[in-house]
C-alpha cells in the first residue's frame, strides 16, 4: 500500500499527490514513468513522474480526472493508500546521461500542454540546478487551467503561457507560440522537449522539422505492465517498432507516426465510455469527488 | 482390473466449459486414485524418475497413494518439489516421466501427473503442513521473480535456513502461473495462491512492484541491502511479432498482453476495470501452448476462434492434451497457414489477414519439416482480432543494468549447471536464460540454482 501524503487541487479536476514510495523516489530521473493501481479492482494506469523527493521518499504524480481509473484516483484523500505504486519505468531523458558540457551548448524549449506541464517541471527543475537556463511554453485550453505556473516560472529561464480562447497569455496554441519565438521575436533554439496530448505533439512535431529543430517527445500509449511484457504500446518509429515502455517514453517527434499512435490510443475507447457510466451509476465517485 | 488401461477422469463438458473459466479437468477421487495408481509395478530401476526434471522418487509417491497413504505421498513429493499441485497440471508428462513409464511399451503409461495432482490436491484440501526449515544461517539471498524458477529456488532456500527476498516486478506473485496460464488449466484462488501462502509460511519474504533493473539494480541490493547472493528468474521477456504489414493496426495484440488482460487483470470479470477486446472472429496465430490459452480464452469470451499455424496437427509443439481439450471446445484450426499481412479498415481496425497456404519440405536444423509457402495460394481470411502467440525474446532490462553479467547471441544470460552467472554470487535459471520454455524446466534451474548457492555461500563464508 502507498500513502497519499499530500494531495492539492492545481485546477478544476486537475490534482497533484505525493505518493510515499521510497523505493521509486530514489530511483527516480526525469523523463521516466510510474505505473498506479487504486484498488483491487483497478487498472494498471501509467503516469509521468512529475517530482521527486529523495529525502522524503515521496513521488509526485499530476492526475487529471477524465476516465472511470483517473476519476477513482483522484477520489481519493491525503492519508488514504493506492494499491500498488510502480517504477521508475522507462529510460530517463537523453540529457540525464549526456555530457554536461555538451548539454549547456544548446538551447532547449519545452512545450508542454495541459496536464503535460507536470512532467516538464522536474525536467527544467534538472537544468536549473545544473545553471541552465531554458524556456518554457505552457499551454491550456483556458486561464483556469493553466498549471503549476509558479512553479515552472522559478526554474525556467524564459516562461510563455500559451492560452486556446486567448484568456491569459499568448492567445492560440502552443504552436503558434513558438512560431511566433522563432520568427518574430529572433529566438533560437537546438532541442526542443515536448510532453502534452498527442495531437498537440504530432502539430508540435510538424512545427519544428519545418523549423530545423530537433524534437524530443514524451508518448503515454495504452500499457498493462510497463515492463515489456505486453507490446501493448508498440509505436512505430521511423521504420522500427518500439516499445514505448521499454524503448522509451522519450521518442525523436520527427520519427514517430503519430496518426497510427493515435488511432492506437484509441482502441479501447468504447469500453472507457462503458466503464466510465459504471462508475457513476456503482460508486457514485462524481460525489466524492467533487467535494475537496 | 486391467493393468494396461489408464484409469479415466473427468472433465467439464466441452460445450459447458466453453462458456465458462473453471478448470477444465475434475481431477480424481479418492477411489480412482488408488485405483490408478495400483497400476504402478513398482519397477526397482524406475525409467519415469530419471525424466523427472527436479527427480521426483515417483514410484515412491504412487505406491503411497495406491496404500491410501495420501499425507505420505504428499511428504514423498514435498521433498522434491515445491509446486506440485501447480505440476501436475502444467507438465508435459507424456513427453518427461510418462513418456518411459514401462506400461506404455503394451497399453496406457501410469497417470502420473494426474497422480501427483491428486496427492497435492488432498494435502491442500487437509491443511497437510509439508514444510520443514532448517535453523536460520544469517545469510541473506534476493531472489528476482516470482514464477516457477523464483519460487522453486526460493523454497530450497529458505527450507536451508537461508533469509530469502523475492522481487517481483507485477503487482501480483506467481509470474507466469498467475499473468500467462488462464484459470481453466490452473485455478488462481485454490491452486496458485496457497502455494505462494505456503512459501510465505516458511518464512519467505515478497515484495512486489520492485523492477530490478529501474527500481534497484543488482549491485544495490549486494552491496548497499547487503544480500550474500542474488538468483535472477526473470523469465521470458518481450513477445515476438511476425513483422508483416498491418502489425501495428488495432485489434492485433500480442498473447502476452490478451493473456495479461484476461489472468493478472481478470478483464474477463464484471467487477474489474481493465478492458479486453475480442471481437467476433478472432485468429491466434502460432501453435503453442500459449497459443492454445489464447485461443480457449478467447472462445470462452465469445468468440469464433481459429488457430492458424504454418505446419500440421503433427508439428504443433502445444501439447497434445490442450490440442485436443481446444478442438472439443470448438477452436478451428488452419493447418499449413501463415499470413503475410493484417488488413485494416478506414478506421484502423483489422478486418482480415492475408494468409499463404504452405507445405512441407526438407527438415531443418530442430528436425521438423520446414514449411515451403506454395506459389499462388494467397487468400483474404476476415477476422477483427489477431492474436500473435510466437514466442519472446529476452528482456534486456537485467543484463543492461548489472555490469559483467554475460549474455549470449540470443540475449539471454550465460548460466552453468549450477545456475552460476558471469557475475561471482550472481545465479540465474528458467526462460531468462534458456528461452522461453516449460514451468518444470525452469523448477529445475531453481532447484539446481538454490544447491549452486548454498554450495557458494558455505564455500565462500567458511559454513
Amino acid at each position: 500500500m502507498y500513502k497519499i501524503v499530500e494531495k492539492k487541487e492545481l485546477a478544476p479536476n486537475i490534482y497533484s499527490m505525493d505518493i510515499l514510495a521510497p523505493r521509486v523516489a530514489n530511483s527516480a530521473q526525469p523523463g521516466q514513468f510510474v505505473i498506479v493501481i487504486t484498488d483491487e479492482s483497478g487498472e494498471r494506469i501509467p503516469l509521468t513522474i512529475c517530482d521527486y523527493d529523495k529525502e522524503k521518499g515521496t513521488v509526485n504524480i499530476v492526475v487529471q480526472a477524465m476516465g472511470c481509473s483517473t476519476k477513482k484516483m483522484v477520489a481519493l484523500e491525503e492519508g488514504e493508500y493506492f494499491k500498488d505504486f510502480v517504477g521508475p519505468l522507462g529510460k530517463p531523458s537523453d540529457y540525464v546521461n549526456m555530457d554536461l558540457e555538451e548539454v549547456k551548448k544548446k538551447k532547449y524549449i519545452f512545450v508542454a500542454g495541459g496536464v503535460g506541464a507536470a512532467p516538464v517541471y522536474p525536467q527544467v527543475k534538472w537544468f536549473h540546478e545544473r545553471g541552465i537556463d531554458v524556456d518554457v511554453i505552457v499551454g491550456a485550453k483556458t486561464k483556469d487551467l493553466v498549471i503549476l505556473e509558479d512553479k515552472i516560472k522559478e526554474v525556467a529561464g524564459n516562461l510563455y503561457i500559451a492560452t486556446d480562447d486567448g484568456s491569459y497569455g499568448y492567445n492560440g496554441m502552443v504552436t503558434g507560440c513558438l512560431e511566433d519565438l522563432v520568427k518574430n521575436q529572433g529566438k533560437k533554439y537546438d532541442q526542443c522537449i515536448s510532453i502534452g496530448p498527442m495531437i498537440m505533439m504530432k502539430f508540435v512535431s510538424l512545427l519544428t522539422e519545418e523549423l530545423g529543430i530537433p524534437t524530443v517527445v514524451s508518448l503515454n500509449p495504452i500499457m498493462v505492465d510497463g515492463t515489456g511484457m505486453c507490446g501493448a504500446c508498440r509505436v512505430s518509429v521511423g521504420d522500427e517498432t518500439k516499445f514505448a515502455c521499454v524503448d522509451g517514453p522519450e521518442f525523436d517527434g520527427h520519427l514517430v507516426d503519430f496518426d497510427e499512435a493515435l488511432k492506437r490510443q484509441a482502441q479501447y475507447k468504447s469500453e472507457e465510455v462503458k466503464l466510465d457510466k459504471k462508475v457513476e451509476e456503482d460508486c457514485k465517485i462524481e460525489d466524492q469527488g467533487g467535494a475537496k | 482390473m486391467d493393468r494396461f488401461t489408464r484409469t479415466p477422469i473427468s472433465n467439464q463438458d466441452p460445450k459447458v466449459r466453453a462458456t465458462n473459466f473453471d478448470e477444465v479437468c475434475l481431477g480424481y477421487t479418492e477411489e480412482e486414485a488408488i485405483k490408478e495408481a495400483k497400476r504402478c509395478i513398482q519397477c526397482k530401476k524406475p525409467t519415469c524418475r530419471p525424466k523427472c526434471p527436479v527427480n521426483i522418487d515417483i514410484p515412491e509417491f504412487i505406491g503411497h497413494i495406491a496404500q491410501g497413504e495420501f499425507e505420505e505421498a504428499a511428504h514423498s513429493l514435498a521433498k522434491y518439489t515445491a509446486l506440485p499441485a501447480v505440476c501436475g497440471r502444467v507438465c508435459p508428462q507424456e513427453t518427461q516421466c510418462e513418456s518411459t513409464c514401462i506400461l506404455g511399451k503394451k497399453g496406457d503409461p501410469i497417470a502420473i501427473g494426474k497422480l501427483e495432482r491428486f496427492a497435492a490436491d488432498w494435502a491442500r484440501k487437509n491443511n497437510i503442513d509439508v514444510g520443514k526449515t532448517k535453523e536460520k544461517n544469517g545469510f541473506k539471498v534476493a531472489v528476482i521473480g516470482s514464477g516457477p524458477a523464483g519460487i522453486t529456488c526460493a523454497g530450497d532456500l529458505v527450507k536451508e535456513g537461508y533469509d530469502v527476498t523475492i522481487f517481483e516486478a507485477l503487482h501480483e506473485p506467481g509470474g507466469v502461473l498467475v499473468y500467462g496460464i488462464p484459470e481453466f488449466r490452473l485455478p488462481k484462488e485454490d491452486v496458485v495462491k496457497p502455494e505462494i501462502e505456503n512459501l510465505k509460511k516458511l518464512g519467505v519474504k515478497i515484495e512486489t512492484n520492485v523492477i530490478v533493473g529501474r527500481t534497484v539494480t543488482i549491485d544495490d541490493l549486494m552491496e548497499k541491502e547487503g544480500f550474500h547472493a542474488v538468483f535472477i528468474g526473470s523469465g521470458a521477456g518481450l513477445p515476438i511479432f511476425m513483422g508483416i504489414p498491418g502489425e501495428n493496426l488495432n485489434g492485433v495484440f500480442s498473447a502476452n498482453e490478451f493473456l495479461t488482460r484476461n489472468n493478472l487483470m481478470k478483464a474477463f470479470r464484471k467487477d474489474y476495470d481493465t478492458p479486453i477486446k475480442v471481437g467476433e472472429k478472432v485468429a491466434v496465430i502460432g501453435g503453442g501452448n500459449v497459443a492454445m490459452d489464447a485461443a480457449r480464452t478467447a472462445l470462452r469470451l465469445g468468440a469464433e476462434v481459429y488457430i492458424v499455424y504454418r505446419r500440421t496437427q503433427e508439428e504443433l509443439p502445444a501439447r497434445v492434451e490442450e490440442v485436443h481439450h481446444a478442438m472439443e471446445e470448438g477452436v478451428k484450426f488452419e493447418f499449413l497457414t501463415s499470413p503475410v499481412e493484417v488488413i485494416g479498415n478506414e478506421n484502423g481496425w483489422v478486418k482480415a489477414i492475408r494468409c499463404q497456404r504452405m507445405e512441407l519440405g526438407e527438415p531443418d536444423a530442430s528436425g521438423r519439416r520446414r514449411p515451403v509457402p506454395i506459389e499462388g495460394s494467397e487468400f483474404e481470411f476476415d477476422v477483427d482480432t489477431v492474436i500473435m502467440a510466437l514466442g519472446t525474446s529476452p528482456n534486456p532490462l537485467i543484463p543492461s543494468t548489472t555490469e559483467g553479467l554475460e549474455i549470449n547471441k540470443w540475449q539471454c544470460i550465460v548460466a552453468d549447471e549450477n545456475g552460476q552467472t558471469s557475475r561471482e554470487g550472481v545465479f540465474a535459471g528458467g526462460d531468462a536464460v534458456t528461452g522461453a520454455a516449460t514451468v518444470i524446466l525452469a523448477m529445475g534451474a531453481g532447484k539446481d540454482a538454490a544447491a549452486g548457492i548454498d554450495k557458494y555461500i558455505k564455500e565462500k563464508y567458511g559454513k
